[in-house]
């Protein structure tokens, strides 16, 4: 019985406190540094897109939401002929940037997209590429990867020696 | 007729002041309860939030009113009007201000209990005719509870009648000039403020509704206004009983220097702050810990407080 009398006493002091609410749209909430909000793909120093569509983030990601198809231009490039992503699914967990091999795909802090339309939360490539390198303005994947396209070949990318002729007793 | 247009002004004041206070204190309740649990509350519609209740009540009579196909329809229909009703009719006997109330009747007592006790129909009627189980498990639990809450509702009450030698509300009032009854009798005050708790079935005592266990008990089908008028029956109810509790234990519309209706409205407003303080801060009790509370401690304590007081006034007087 005294308890609750307590308790009441308790929750009449709390008519003075300020309220904890931060009034959204005039008011923003202080976002961590490393806040996870909309997804990017990014592009690579030289301005190409860094994605190669390995489809590694649609396989991590927990609830489906990326959708790509892959595809190779005339240089040897792997790039997604349509990178898609349901916004509307997505939980922004960032397993896909975690899981993504040449840094394309990014979360930005963003988290302001609302729309009145749920088909409007389906973005597609256009809407994801951005115009710049995001979080890692030198990464470039085909300058450090050992991978053959026109213009570099095997042995020219930073960081790598020629490659060995296996057929050869020359030291 | 001059009398008659008073009286029906009177009747009309009375009915439209009422829900007003009713459909206000939703924004009060919300209010309150966000101020204590360190929120804003509704505060987008309107200054301060104030058109929310008129936001909620274009939206609650838009909405689809749904009647479920087995539901018992006349039944159904009627049980939520019955609940508004009683309560309404009860407002009538309220002694607002000296000459200020509808009908001064010599049981405005007997008539508020009985109007309370009727009251208890509108549910019981409302979780029957829904044909659901949680409906008729609310229903049960509420035609359970109200009725043992009645019993010492009215024996707490009888020290007042004692004090004061009537029935009748205004003359009850009078008979506070000198000494509210808040002090000779605060056992009875206490005993009453919690069966008038249980009576407007509000929480800690909400176990007819207890939406954690019966999705929302005796109202669960339904839908629209009629769901409105639930909780319209409800807030009105509690002002009815902050009213009561002014009327019997403080005084009603005495006080110094300000008009008696201020006076009246001021010590009903704080009571009705103080149910919804309640709200905000005790946890529902079990039902056997409702059931056994009522009949084992508050039924004796009643009952005592009667006689003591009925002793002392034979003593004395």
């Amino acid at each position: 019985m005294l308890s609750h009398l307590r308790t009441i006493w308790q929750i009449l002091r709390h008519s003075f406190r300020r309220p904890e609410t931060i009034q959204y749209p005039e008011q923003k909430p202080y976002l961590a540094p490393r806040f996870r909000g909309r997804i990017i793909l990014s592009r690579d120093p030289d301005g190409e897109e860094r994605c190669v569509a390995c489809y590694l983030c649609a396989a991590a990601c927990p609830v489906d939401c990326i959708a790509l198809q892959a595809t190779e231009d005339e240089h040897g490039r792997r790039y997604p002929a349509f990178f898609r992503i349901n916004f509307s699914r997505c939980i922004l967990c960032g397993f896909c940037e975690e899981a993504c091999p040449t840094l394309a795909i990014q979360l930005t802090p963003d988290y302001e997209m609302c729309e009145y339309d749920r088909q409007n939360l389906v973005y597609e490539k256009e809407d994801l590429l951005i115009s710049g390198p995001g979080k890692y303005p030198d990464y470039n994947f085909y300058r450090v990867a050992g991978l053959a396209i026109a213009g570099k070949d095997k042995g020219e990318a930073e960081n790598e020696s020629e490659p060995v002729d296996t057929h050869t007793l020359l030291p | 007729m001059s009398e008659v247009l008073r009286h029906l002004i009177l009747v009309f004041g009375v009915l439209i002041g009422a829900l007003t206070i009713a459909a206000g204190l939703i924004w009060l309740d919300r209010g309150l309860l966000a101020a204590w649990q360190d929120r804003y509350g509704p505060n987008r519609v309107g200054p301060f939030g104030l058109i929310q209740v008129l936001a909620d009540m274009v939206k609650i009579f838009t909405k689809q009113d749904w009647i479920p196909p087995f539901a018992d329809r006349p039944v159904f229909v009627i049980a939520p009007a019955l609940l508004v009703v009683t309560v309404l009719m009860s407002f009538a006997v309220v002694p607002f201000a000296p000459g200020i109330v509808v009908s001064d009747l010599n049981v405005g007592l007997l008539f508020f209990l009985a109007m309370t006790a009727l009251g208890v129909y509108g549910i019981a009627l409302g979780g029957w005719s829904s044909n659901n189980k949680y409906s008729l498990l609310g229903a049960i639990r509420a035609i359970a509870q109200m009725l043992s809450y009645e019993v010492f509702m009215g024996l707490s009450l009888m020290g007042v009648v004692i004090l004061a030698g009537s029935f009748n509300l205004s003359k009850i009032v009078e008979a506070q000039k000198n000494l509210w009854f808040c002090i000779p009798q605060f056992p009875g005050l206490v005993i009453f403020v919690i069966a008038g708790i249980a009576e407007t079935h509000r929480l800690p005592f909400d176990l007819p509704e207890a939406e954690s266990e019966l999705i929302a008990g005796f109202h669960s089908e339904y839908s629209g206004m009629k769901f409105g008028l639930f909780f319209v029956g409800e807030y009105l109810s509690i002002t009815l009983i902050s009213a009561m509790i002014v009327v019997f234990f403080f005084g009603g519309w005495l006080g110094p220097v300000l008009p008696p209706i201020l006076w009246f409205v001021i010590k009903t407003f704080v009571f009705i702050c103080g149910f919804i303080l309640l709200r905000a801060s005790l946890p529902r009790p079990r039902y056997d810990q409702l059931m056994s509370f009522a009949w084992k401690i508050l039924l004796p304590l009643a009952l005592l407080n009667l006689m003591v007081t009925g002793g002392i006034v034979l003593a004395v007087g």
